[in-house]
C-alpha cells in the first residue's frame, strides 16, 4: 500500500474503553505535533463517564494548520485500544472501520484475532493495514501497570507514522506527568523531602512509560507496511 | 468606567492597536471583546451553549468592566428589558441560543423599528424536534427578514474580531440598529482556536447618548407624552404611512452598515480564485470545513474556488455576483436542513441552476470536509475515491 509514513495529514480515530486514557493519550499526542513544531488539534466524546464505558477521541495531525473542526467522520488511521470495542460493539462507530479511508492503518489493542471473515472482506477491499498487538501485555510486562496501554498504542502509532521523533514525546509525555513547575536541574535539592519523594516516583513514571514507547518504536520498526499482508501479528 | 482603561476609537482598536496570540475557546472569545467594548450593561437568561459566554461576562462584570449586570426571568423578558435600557441610552450586550433565540424574537424583530442599538450573541443550537442541544443552525434564519444586521463568525478569531466591530457599528448614527455575531455552540464556543487579541487595558471609547440619533431618554422627566396614542389609532391611512416610510429605512440603515463591515472586518465575504470551475460558498463553521475542501482541491490541481461569507444582514449581493461569475458549479455547505445560505446565493446570481443544493448536515452533525470534496468531483465529473462504497 501507499506508505502510511510521512504524510502532510493524518485523521484518526481513537476508540476505547473508560479508563484505558484514550482521552489523556490524544491530549499527549496534540503536545507531541505542537513540540515537533507541528499541528494538531482533538475532540473527545463520550458518553457516561465511567470505567469499560465507550469513549473515542478525534485527533488531527498536520504539518499545516488546521481549519476543520468537528469528530473524524472518515479517518485514515483507526486506534483500538481494547478487544471489547470489535467484540462488545462497545463504540459510537459500528463496526470499528466505518468511514476508514483507502490506503489506511488500523492498530488493535488485542490478545486474540478480533477479525471476522466479512471485516476481513471489507478491510482487504479498503487496502488497509491491520497491525494487531497485545498492548496491554507489553504495558504490564515493561512499566508493570496495564494503565500504560495507552502509551503502547501511541507508541505503536508514531513508530509506524514517524509523526514526531522520541524527544519530541518525552518532552509531551513529561509534561502531562510533571506539568509545567517541571526543573531539569538545579533546585531540585531545595525540595523538602515529602516533594522529593512524589517527584522521584513521577520521575519513574516517566521513564518507564517512555520504555513502553521505545519498545513500541523497536516493533514497529520490525514490520514492512508495504507488503501484500492485511493483517501483521506482532509478538511482544 | 473604574478600571482604568485607554479609551480608543474602533480603528484604532481593531486595525492599529498591536496584538498578542492566545489560545483559548469560542466563548472567551466573545467575552474577551466585551470585556473591550465598554458595555454599560448585560442582561441574559442562560441556555446551553450561550450559557458559557454569559458566565463569563458575569466574570468580567465581577471584575469591573460592565456597570451592570443582571439574570432576566427568560428570553422574552431578556430582549425587552434591553429594549428598555437602550432608550434609557446605554451600551448593551446580550446572547443567547435556539430556542432562547425564538422564545425572545418577539421581542428582538421590534428592535430595529425601536431603533434599539445594541450586540446579540446568538451561539447555534437545535430547536427543532428532538431535543438536542448540539449545533445546528436553522435559527439564524428566523432573525433574516427581522431587520436586524447578522455577522456570521467560522471561528474564535472572527468571533472576536466582529462582536467589537459590531459594538461601533450598531451606534453609527446612519445605522443604529442592532447588530448579531452568531457563531456555532460548542464547534466554536467550546473549543479553542488561536486568537490575536489587544491589550485589556484598551477599550472602545465610552457610549455618548446625548449625540445619539435617538436621544437617551430622561423617564423621571419624559420630554414629551410618548406614543400614548399609537399610529394606528390615528387612522389606517396614517398607519399604512408611518409603518411604510419607518420599515423603509430600517431596511436601508441596514444595507447603510455595509460600509462598516468594509471598514472594520475588511468586507462582507472572503474570496480566494474567484471564477474558478467550482466555487465553494459558505459562512460560520461551514466555511472552516470548505476552507480545508478548497486546501485539498487546492493541492490536487483542481479548479476550485472559495467564497466566505461574513456577512448575511446586509447580504453582499453584488461582491457574491462578482466571485462567482464565470463559474460553472457552486456548492454551499450548510449546518442546517432549509439551506437558507444556498436559497441567498440562488437568488443573487443570474445562473442560479449551477447551485448544488448543499452538502447539508444538521442535528448537529459534524459536515465532514469528505462530503464537499466529493460534490466538487461529481462537479468536475470525476470519481471520487474519498469514501468507501
Amino acid at each position: 500500500m501507499a506508505s502510511i509514513e510521512n504524510r502532510k495529514r493524518y485523521n484518526m480515530r481513537i476508540s476505547g474503553l473508560g479508563g484505558q486514557g484514550v482521552v489523556t493519550s490524544a491530549h499527549i499526542l496534540g503536545s507531541c505535533m505542537d513540540n515537533a513544531g507541528k499541528y494538531a488539534s482533538l475532540v473527545p466524546f463520550f458518553g457516561s463517564e465511567k470505567r469499560m464505558a465507550p469513549v473515542e477521541a478525534y485527533v488531527r495531525a498536520s504539518t499545516e494548520p488546521i481549519y476543520e473542526v468537528g469528530e473524524v467522520v472518515y479517518p485514515d488511521i483507526i486506534l483500538i485500544y481494547h478487544s471489547q470495542v470489535i467484540t462488545h460493539g462497545k463504540s459510537y462507530t459500528m463496526p470499528f472501520y466505518t468511514g476508514l479511508k483507502k490506503n489506511s492503518l488500523v492498530i488493535i489493542n488485542t490478545d486474540i484475532d478480533v477479525l471476522e471473515d466479512e471485516d476481513i472482506e471489507v478491510l482487504n477491499r479498503l487496502n488497509a493495514r491491520v497491525v494487531q498487538f497485545n498492548a496491554t501485555e507489553l504495558a504490564l510486562k515493561i512499566a508493570g501497570t496495564e494503565l500504560a496501554t495507552n502509551m503502547a498504542m501511541m507508541g505503536m502509532l508514531l513508530g509506524l507514522t514517524k509523526l514526531v521523533t522520541e524527544e519530541n514525546i518525552e518532552a509531551a509525555v513529561r509534561e502531562r506527568f510533571l506539568g509545567n513547575s517541571f526543573v531539569a536541574s538545579g533546585g531540585t535539592a531545595s525540595l523538602d523531602s515529602a516533594i522529593e519523594k512524589k517527584f522521584k516516583k513521577k520521575e519513574e513514571l516517566l521513564a518507564k512509560n517512555m520504555e513502553v514507547i521505545n519498545k513500541t518504536f523497536e516493533l514497529a520498526n520490525s514490520i514492512d507496511l508495504t507488503g501484500n499482508e492485511l493483517i501483521i501479528n506482532l509478538e511482544v | 468606567m473604574s478600571l482604568n482603561k485607554k479609551l480608543v476609537d474602533m480603528d484604532y482598536l481593531l486595525n492599529e492597536a498591536p496584538r498578542e496570540k492566545h489560545f483559548i475557546t469560542g466563548a472567551q472569545a466573545m467575552s474577551e471583546a466585551v470585556k473591550r467594548a465598554s458595555v454599560d450593561m448585560a442582561i441574559a437568561y442562560p441556555i446551553t451553549p450561550q450559557s458559557e459566554v454569559m458566565h463569563l461576562v458575569g466574570d468580567i462584570y465581577a471584575q469591573g468592566h460592565i456597570k451592570e449586570y443582571y439574570r432576566a426571568e427568560e428570553e422574552l423578558g431578556t430582549m425587552s428589558a434591553i429594549a428598555g435600557a437602550a432608550r434609557a441610552g446605554v451600551r448593551l450586550f446580550t446572547a443567547t441560543s435556539g430556542p432562547g433565540l425564538l422564545r425572545g424574537l418577539e421581542a428582538i424583530v421590534s428592535w430595529p423599528g425601536h431603533r434599539v442599538p445594541c450586540v446579540l450573541g446568538v451561539l447555534t443550537r437545535v430547536i427543532n424536534a428532538p431535543l438536542s442541544i448540539q449545533p445546528d443552525n436553522i435559527e439564524m434564519a428566523y432573525l433574516m427578514h427581522s431587520g436586524i444586521i447578522m455577522l456570521h463568525a467560522e471561528n474564535q478569531q472572527d468571533t472576536f474580531d466582529m462582536t467589537l466591530a459590531a459594538f461601533a457599528i450598531t451606534e453609527k448614527v446612519d445605522v443604529y440598529i442592532p447588530v448579531s455575531v452568531s457563531t456555532e455552540g460548542f464547534f466554536v464556543t467550546h473549543a479553542k482556536g488561536y486568537v490575536e487579541m489587544m491589550s485589556e487595558e484598551l477599550a472602545f471609547t465610552e457610549n455618548d447618548p446625548y449625540h445619539a440619533p435617538v436621544p437617551a431618554m430622561d423617564n423621571e422627566v419624559p420630554p414629551a407624552r410618548i406614543q400614548r396614542d399609537a399610529p394606528v389609532q390615528k387612522s389606517n391611512f396614517m398607519s399604512y404611512l408611518i409603518h411604510s416610510v419607518w420599515q423603509q429605512e430600517i431596511w436601508d440603515s441596514n444595507r447603510r452598515a455595509m460600509k462598516y463591515i468594509y471598514q472594520y472586518l475588511g468586507g462582507p465575504i472572503e474570496v480566494q480564485n474567484p471564477g474558478s470551475d467550482v466555487m465553494l460558498v459558505a459562512s460560520g463553521c461551514a466555511a472552516a470545513q470548505a476552507r480545508e475542501a478548497n486546501r485539498y482541491a487546492q493541492e490536487e490541481g483542481l479548479s476550485v474556488g472559495f467564497v466566505k461569507v461574513r456577512s448575511i444582514r446586509p447580504w453582499p449581493k453584488d461582491e457574491i455576483r462578482a466571485a462567482l461569475k464565470g463559474s460553472k458549479a457552486i456548492i454551499v455547505p450548510e449546518h442546517n436542513i432549509i439551506g437558507w445560505l444556498c436559497k441567498e446565493v440562488q437568488a443573487s446570481i443570474p445562473n442560479s441552476g449551477d447551485v448544488i443544493e448543499g452538502p447539508r448536515v444538521y442535528g448537529g452533525m459534524t459536515l465532514p470536509v469528505e462530503l464537499i470534496m466529493t460534490e466538487i468531483y461529481d462537479a468536475l465529473g470525476m470519481k471520487s475515491e474519498t469514501l468507501q462504497a
